[in-house]
């Protein structure tokens, strides 16, 4: 077992995707996710790496798209309306199948909103973000541990499926500290024959494009990679069950929502009332099974989020409205307090609370 | 029983809070204990008020804000105003009575002054005062012992900086003999 | 006997442009020069959006199609991924001079061992000519009907003058495909910017003065005698930068 270091976050999301082989970082400084910068403009140099600081969070994406079309290991970091800057570029990526890690560490919104903690960008996230039709594997952690480990599987998933792959976490992920182990991950080597290497190195030419004005080509390409994004579904989800096994409340939160909800579960378990939870890990791939499996035992679901209520809607699709599901929710950078989830709770088992 | 120890550090940019704060994550994590540091951040690190969230827990820990401390170290008086009712029954409420007036009282707490400011620049340990306000939570609270404490400092600080070393641990043992 | 041989640095797609465009000639010098150089299967070119956008169909090397005005982006990620490759971008003004100004402006500022080739035809072409920041003053498009007004929309955005200001460009030059002497003088210009790249001399920036009939509503022979007579006075030709000339 490797020692445990005290690492910030961001720190240990940026070492994780260094010892995931990533030797080139773009980035453009944003509140709560420059540490991730920082450390890259450190480490970088000194390993043979590219740390580059782009004039824009524009210019960072693309020239991740120049390095992954390569064929190298590429990311990029940024905060909330920094990613709505990139959303030009990651959906280029998406076009383009190009593998590449995104992180955002979210703060509040919308516009320039505020520099607090924040999960308001799950549905820029999960559903898109930029143009046309495509989705990102999109993990969320909730520890600084899943923040160094979600770097690996972030660049694993993307090279395995040629996607972009976004790591949403949220300003408290970046900024707090706690003991991480630094485990040497295995790094699995992906060929990548469509690479712009040069016709010196392969057969014919490789053009890395998302251009068609074909339709018929264009929705081909739509729905191959549709294909893809099916066996991802059906091979990637990841979530967590916490004391689900008698619970006859479901929560569902992740990152930080889900580390205030476990506070909440504890108290309301020691009065007596069964409460567990479902921490979606991969918020796409969304952990929709899990959740019908849950429905069957369950009398009620509560989505905790700090947000006005975005994953909800998918926790609801994932049942098909079987179970009555209720929200917990604080924006703008405020995050909830345990005891507001189990009043929310309290308020469900006494009737009282008003459904989604 | 599980044993969690919730500390909010708590008061101006400037004053040291997240490094005492990180001490005590250090000194948590060097003896196989689960601990979480969460700093306030954006401007208020920029001369603002300042608070940093520690816990300190032998069971893994879930939410890593702490709102309602089970200590409070208050280095203004902002901070103690607004964290002296948050703070919980039994629990310990440290500030530094040369820069907070207080009349405020409550019977469910173990209230402690110390001059910390004073103390620091009267024995020419200037910017020192988070850590003699420090030195006198370990003290009062048994969440450390002292010793724990400047063995985990003594691994934190790099050997080329000795002499910063020497003084924080001068800081923290005159706040804990006060 | 074979007195002329199509450059092996374009592929047989026939091109699209449009009948007097000088896209095809500007194509031709880009992908001989790759050839004459030898370094064809070790370059990377990085398409813009625009009439160009197609051009990664032509250049008989890998290509990148990159977003409208990020081709310098692009061809930055590429150049520090693999700095062995030889990489390029082959922008119009529109993409180079408007949308794309800031990643051009700090693409040079990082002196970027990249070779730009700029293609200024003072139109945007692909999307049916409109105005672009290269117009010239009071020229007729189809959103400046009334001819580009100054006062109103500003002036011309004069690339090579704003970038030999930047400490980091190393070579900069101005040139016209618009006679044989001119289309020579051209052909030496990118010949040269690649020959810097493989030196590892830093970024290089070529604009090319072309034609766009259609857009304009001349014919070939007349959209050249209007870049000759109208072009050519508001953007002179010449070298504006070469940091390496000196040490000769």
């Amino acid at each position: 077992m490797a020692e445990k270091v005290l690492m910030k976050g961001n720190e240990a999301l940026a070492e994780g995707a260094i010892q995931a082989g990533c030797r080139h970082y773009f980035g453009y400084p944003i509140t709560p996710q420059t540490e991730v910068a920082a450390y890259m403009a450190k480490r970088m140099p000194k390993i043979g790496g590219t740390f580059l600081q782009a004039e824009s969070e524009v210019a960072a994406i693309n020239m991740v798209i120049g390095t992954a079309s390569c064929g190298y290991r590429a990311m990029t970091s940024s905060s909330s309306p920094g990613i709505s800057l990139k959303s030009e570029g990651i959906s280029y990526m998406a076009g383009c199948e190009l593998p590449a890690l995104i992180v955002n560490v979210e703060r509040g919104g919308p516009g320039l909103g505020g520099i607090q903690p924040s999960q308001s960008d799950y549905f820029q996230a999960t559903k898109g973000g930029g143009h046309g039709d495509y989705k990102l594997i999109v993990l969320a952690p909730a520890s600084v541990q899943e923040m160094y480990s979600m770097a690996f599987k972030g660049f694993d998933l993307a090279d395995k499926y040629r996607v972009p792959c976004m790591i949403l976490a949220d300003g408290t992920m970046g900024q707090m500290m706690e003991p991480v182990e630094l485990i040497e991950g295995e790094v699995k080597k992906y060929d990548k024959p469509w690479a712009t290497t040069g016709t010196a190195t392969h057969e014919g030419r490789n053009i890395i494009n998302s251009l068609s004005l074909s339709p018929a080509q264009l929705e081909q390409w739509n729905k191959n990679r549709y294909d893809r994004y099916k066996i991802i579904e059906e091979n990637e989800v990841m979530f967590e069950e916490f004391m689900m096994d008698d619970a006859d409340y479901c929560i569902v939160a992740f990152g930080i929502a889900a580390r205030v909800s476990k506070n909440a579960i504890m108290t309301l378990r020691n009065k007596g009332i069964k409460v567990g939870m479902i921490r979606p890990i991969t918020l796409w791939p969304f952990p929709k099974q899990a959740l019908i499996n849950a429905s069957k035992k369950v009398k009620a679901f509560l989505s905790v989020e700090l947000n006005m209520g975005q994953m909800i809607d998918d926790v609801k699709l994932a049942i098909n409205c079987s179970k009555p599901v209720y929200f917990c929710g604080r924006t703008g950078g405020v995050i909830m307090s345990p005891d507001e989830v189990i009043k929310s709770i309290e308020d469900i088992e006494k009737g009282v609370a008003q459904e989604w | 029983m599980p044993k969690t120890t919730k500390i909010l550090i708590a008061g101006f940019g400037g004053q040291g809070i997240l490094f005492s704060g990180k001490a005590l994550a250090y000194t948590g994590l060097k003896n196989d204990m689960e601990v979480s540091w969460l700093p306030s951040y954006g401007p208020e690190m920029r001369g603002g008020t300042a608070n940093c969230s520690i816990t300190v827990s032998d069971t893994p820990i879930g939410s890593p804000i702490v709102d309602k401390p089970d200590i409070l170290i208050a280095m203004n008086k902002p901070s103690l105003e607004k964290y002296f009712y948050e703070t919980e029954k039994g629990g310990y409420i440290v500030y530094d009575s040369s820069l907070i007036i207080t009349q405020a009282t409550r019977d469910d707490v173990i209230t402690i002054g110390i001059p910390a400011t004073k103390l620091a620049s009267d024995n020419g340990l200037d910017g020192l005062a988070n850590m003699i306000i420090m030195g006198k939570t370990i003290k009062e609270t048994n969440v450390f012992s002292l010793d724990q404490v400047k063995n985990s400092l003594s691994q934190m600080v790099p050997a080329k900086k000795a002499e910063l070393l020497e003084k924080n641990i001068k800081a923290i043992e005159l706040g804990y003999n006060y | 006997m074979v007195v002329f041989d199509k450059t092996k640095g374009l592929t047989e797609e026939p091109l699209h442009y449009c009948p007097g465009c000088t896209h095809g000639i500007i194509h031709r010098l880009v992908a001989e020069s790759l050839e004459e150089l030898g370094v064809l299967d070790k370059t990377v070119g990085v398409a813009s959006v625009g009439c160009s956008v197609f051009s990664y169909n032509y250049f008989n090397c890998d290509m990148i199609q990159a977003a409208h005005g990020r081709a310098p982006a692009v061809a930055t990620g590429a150049k520090r991924a693999d700095p062995s490759k030889i990489v390029f971008t082959y922008q119009g003004d529109g993409d180079l001079a408007a949308i794309g100004t800031a990643e051009t402006v700090h693409s040079a500022a990082r002196n970027e061992n990249i070779t730009i080739i700029f293609v200024n035809n003072a139109i945007y072409g692909m999307t049916g000519g409109q105005m672009a920041p290269t117009t010239l003053p009071n020229q007729i498009t189809q959103t400046s009907p009334y001819g580009r007004d100054v006062t109103v929309v500003g002036y011309p955005v004069k690339v090579c003058e704003m970038l030999k200001e930047i400490d980091g460009a190393s070579y900069v030059e101005r040139v016209a495909v618009n006679n044989v002497k001119n289309i020579m003088a051209a052909k030496k210009a990118i010949k040269k910017a690649f020959k810097n790249q493989i030196e590892g001399k830093g970024f290089s920036l070529i604009e090319v003065l072309s034609t766009c009939p259609t857009n304009w509503g001349l014919k070939p022979v007349d959209a050249i005698k209007w870049l000759d007579e109208n072009m050519e006075k508001y953007y002179p030709l010449g070298v504006y930068k070469d940091k390496y000339k000196e040490e000769k």
